[in-house]
């Protein structure tokens, strides 16, 4: 799909001539700008083209082409567009999935944008995420909190309150499972749900700097603290706290259980908000909860993925590239995109505003005030692909049949001496 | 004529038969070994690498080889293409069955033939996506009536015993429809004096079904056979709708296991996928020298 924005841009430009006219003057660019974005789904491919609009009417004598990929296909296909015909800006995520094309050296190293002031003052919190062997490979332009999203209205039913401890949780999800529902909905057919809950148990019983070892292959999976996040997980899922044949089931298609009530909870990024709203649950019968602790002597971290733009090292117009960079981070543009009627998800600009939102309010004080253990991008993010894979299907493996344990054990570890 | 004019003559003659062929198979040709031949060959080199599709691959022998054998995930492929290529073959007496059956006139039976062959029209996602929806735990039709007669629930896809045959049944049905139309093709070349002949011999039933139509059907038989052991060695679009290659690997097979490996998001291990794919390649050869050879003597018999 090649949509062509010249002719858009061109239109746009007209009508807000006299507005940027004395901007345009200065510091207008000239040339070609090629973006490929894997924004495809409706409300990003909305923010994408709309940056490009306000991008455009900044720029007149610039050409933006930009064409849209579907986000899955994206995933391999930036294979093959980055180390041939590379356009001038691609999205991609942060942390470790950069690896194979920073080693590959087929993405920028754009340190020298991250020491300008802007970056400096504003953007220090997404850093390092975008940081491989000390220099930086791409800016962020969004991301968004994990967390447990709860039926309010079961709660009140039930009498229970947002618990904080694993106490109150196995207490709380004891009395749900007791009033016929499941704790917890999840659908793992596609795995990375369970690689979600996983993080979480782990960052709570282990805390931020083992996931990080644990990600980089530093820690075996036999480990007996890695034992120990699996003992806590099987508590829950002994209990009965997860609804049954999550294994046949998308994210999606788990939905249905908590919207019907069939289970009161779920944990899960702040996109499933918008599905969950159309489903009918309004804002009272829906909130969100910080996922409890678990030991109490771990700092509490969270997983918050970040969502990035990249220029390819065969790119041709990188100085135009980098000016859309600039723009993207900019904190007026980043109130905008982030937005509720836009992602609705969280700004990296430390500068702009939080739409009024609920889950946004409540996601936004949650990383930058109770997250001092550090923010990690996500079990498949933080993984090397192939580990992440493989470990994903240990972990479903583990939530139907936990006797596996062992098994699963061994073989991660044995992936994990392969694969490192 | 003198004997000058016609060599003259023959000649061009020669030439053309001998070339008109060749030029008109050359586009062919051309793409065939630009697409297939060069690729091949091109997936066996690569599988001697370690490459992860950037930078610069890395030889390493036959060291993916060696993986293979030790790797459970390819073992359990292994194990399901051969149930797929078993149990597929279970299309080719169901497809002859419904043709037997069909093959009648009475009012309507086209229309029963198109429905029939219903399944084999529409698209393997979509055979897959009303397959999944039939097994569907929660919602589905056949736990619905398993409930309905007394007995318990089963989750076919999300049990990794189960898998396999909920999808290799799945894929029986548009296989199915494939080999009931090769056969009513047949049926229709089936010679009615030999059936006649038959008839006056006594031969009825099960008996005229074996001695005197069967052999008759052994160009559509040969066919049925052939799409179907090709079919089930490339099973990828159902496994990839209905499961994913889950629950935890336990539905996956050769070629989606090479997917994942090489293409897929958590892949990128070109050389080992190629690998899979060579091994892959190793056991439909074996079925393919065999249908080519089939064919070539078949051809070159007296007719």
């Amino acid at each position: 799909m090649l949509f062509n924005f010249k002719k858009t841009v061109v239109a746009a430009t007209t009508s807000t001539l006299l507005a940027t006219g004395a901007f345009a003057g200065s510091h207008a660019l000239s040339g070609d700008l090629v973006i490929f974005s894997d924004m495809s789904n409706p409300a990003p491919r909305a923010v994408m083209e709309g940056m490009i609009d306000r991008f455009g009417a900044m720029h007149p004598n610039l050409n933006i082409d930009l064409t849209v990929i579907d986000r899955e296909n994206m995933k391999t296909q930036i294979l093959n567009f980055t180390s041939a015909n590379a356009p001038d800006l691609t999205n991609w995520y942060a942390a470790n999935r950069m690896i194979p094309f920073v080693d590959a050296g087929l993405f920028e190293d754009v340190s020298d944008l991250w020491a300008e002031d802007e970056f400096v003052n504003n953007l220090a919190s997404t850093k390092g995420a975008l940081t491989l062997d000390g220099k930086q490979w791409g800016i962020p332009y969004t991301y968004y909190q994990w967390g447990v999203y709860y039926r309010e209205d079961i709660f009140k039913e039930l009498g229970l309150t947002e618990p904080t401890t694993w106490a109150e949780e196995k207490a709380n999800c004891g009395k749900i499972v007791a009033s016929g529902r499941a704790c917890y909905t999840i659908g793992t057919k596609y795995l990375w749900t369970a690689g979600g809950w996983f993080d979480y148990v782990n960052l709570r019983t282990n805390g931020y700097d083992f996931h990080v070892q644990l990600a980089n292959g530093e820690i075996a999976w036999t480990d007996p603290r890695v034992r120990q996040t699996f003992a806590n997980w099987r508590e829950l899922i002994d209990m009965g706290a997860f609804v049954e044949n999550h294994q046949t089931y998308s994210w999606q298609e788990s939905l249905p259980f908590i919207v019907n009530g069939d289970a009161a909870a779920i944990l899960i990024g702040n996109f499933a908000v918008a599905p969950l709203r159309e489903a009918g649950l309004s804002d009272d019968k829906l909130d969100f909860y910080q996922f409890v602790s678990i030991n109490p002597d771990v700092a509490m971290a969270e997983d918050a993925p970040t969502d990035t733009f990249h220029i390819p090292s065969l790119a041709k117009n990188k100085e135009n590239a980098k000016e859309f960079m600039r723009f993207v981070v900019s904190a007026e543009n980043q109130t905008l995109i982030n937005a509720g009627n836009a992602l609705g998800q969280l700004p990296i600009n430390a500068q702009s505003a939080v739409d009024d939102d609920e889950f946004l309010n409540q996601g936004f004080a949650m990383l930058s005030t109770n997250s001092p253990g550090g923010v990690a991008q996500f079990f498949d993010r933080d993984f090397p692909a192939e580990m992440a894979g493989i470990g994903m299907e240990g972990l479903q493996e583990f939530m139907v049949f936990p006797d596996n344990l062992e098994d699963i054990l061994n073989r991660l570890e044995t992936a994990r001496a392969d694969i490192y | 004529m003198s004997a000058t004019t016609q060599h003259i003559k023959a000649k061009p003659l020669w030439n053309k038969q001998k070339l008109m062929p060749w030029l008109f198979l050359m586009p062919g040709i051309l793409f065939f070994a630009i697409y297939v031949i060069f690729p091949i060959f091109q997936s066996f080199n690569i599988s001697f690498y370690k490459w992860s599709g950037l930078g610069e691959p890395k030889y390493i022998g036959l060291k993916n080889y060696v993986k293979l054998f030790g790797d459970r995930a390819f073992e359990i492929s292994l194990w399901n293409n051969l149930k797929w290529l078993v149990l597929y073959l279970l299309a080719i007496p169901t497809g002859l069955a419904i043709a037997l059956f069909l093959n009648q006139t009475v009012t309507g039976i086209r229309l029963y033939k198109s429905l029939f062959f219903f399944p084999f029209v529409i698209s393997q996602v979509v055979v897959g996506l009303v397959f999944t929806w039939f097994y569907d735990p929660t919602f589905g039709l056949l736990n619905t009536i398993l409930t309905s007669l007394g007995f318990a629930p089963l989750n076919v896809l999300g049990d990794p015993t189960l898998v396999t045959y909920g999808i290799i049944l799945a894929g029986l049905w548009p296989q199915t429809a494939y080999c009931m139309i090769l056969y009513l093709t047949g049926l229709n070349t089936v010679d009615p004096d030999q059936v006649e002949a038959a008839r006056l011999d006594g031969a009825k039933g099960l008996r005229m079904l074996w001695y005197i139509i069967l052999p008759q059907l052994r160009p559509a038989t040969f066919i049925a056979f052939v799409v179907t052991v090709i079919g089930a060695l490339r099973s990828f679009d159902l496994v990839s709708i209905m499961t994913n290659g889950g629950p935890f690997g336990s539905s996956r097979v050769l070629s989606f296991y090479m997917f994942e490996k090489a293409l897929s998001e958590y892949g990128f291990r070109m050389g080992y996928g190629a690998a899979i794919a060579v091994v892959l390649f190793a056991i439909m050869m074996v079925f393919i020298v065999y249908f080519l050879r089939a064919m070539y003597k078949q051809e070159s018999e007296p007719r």
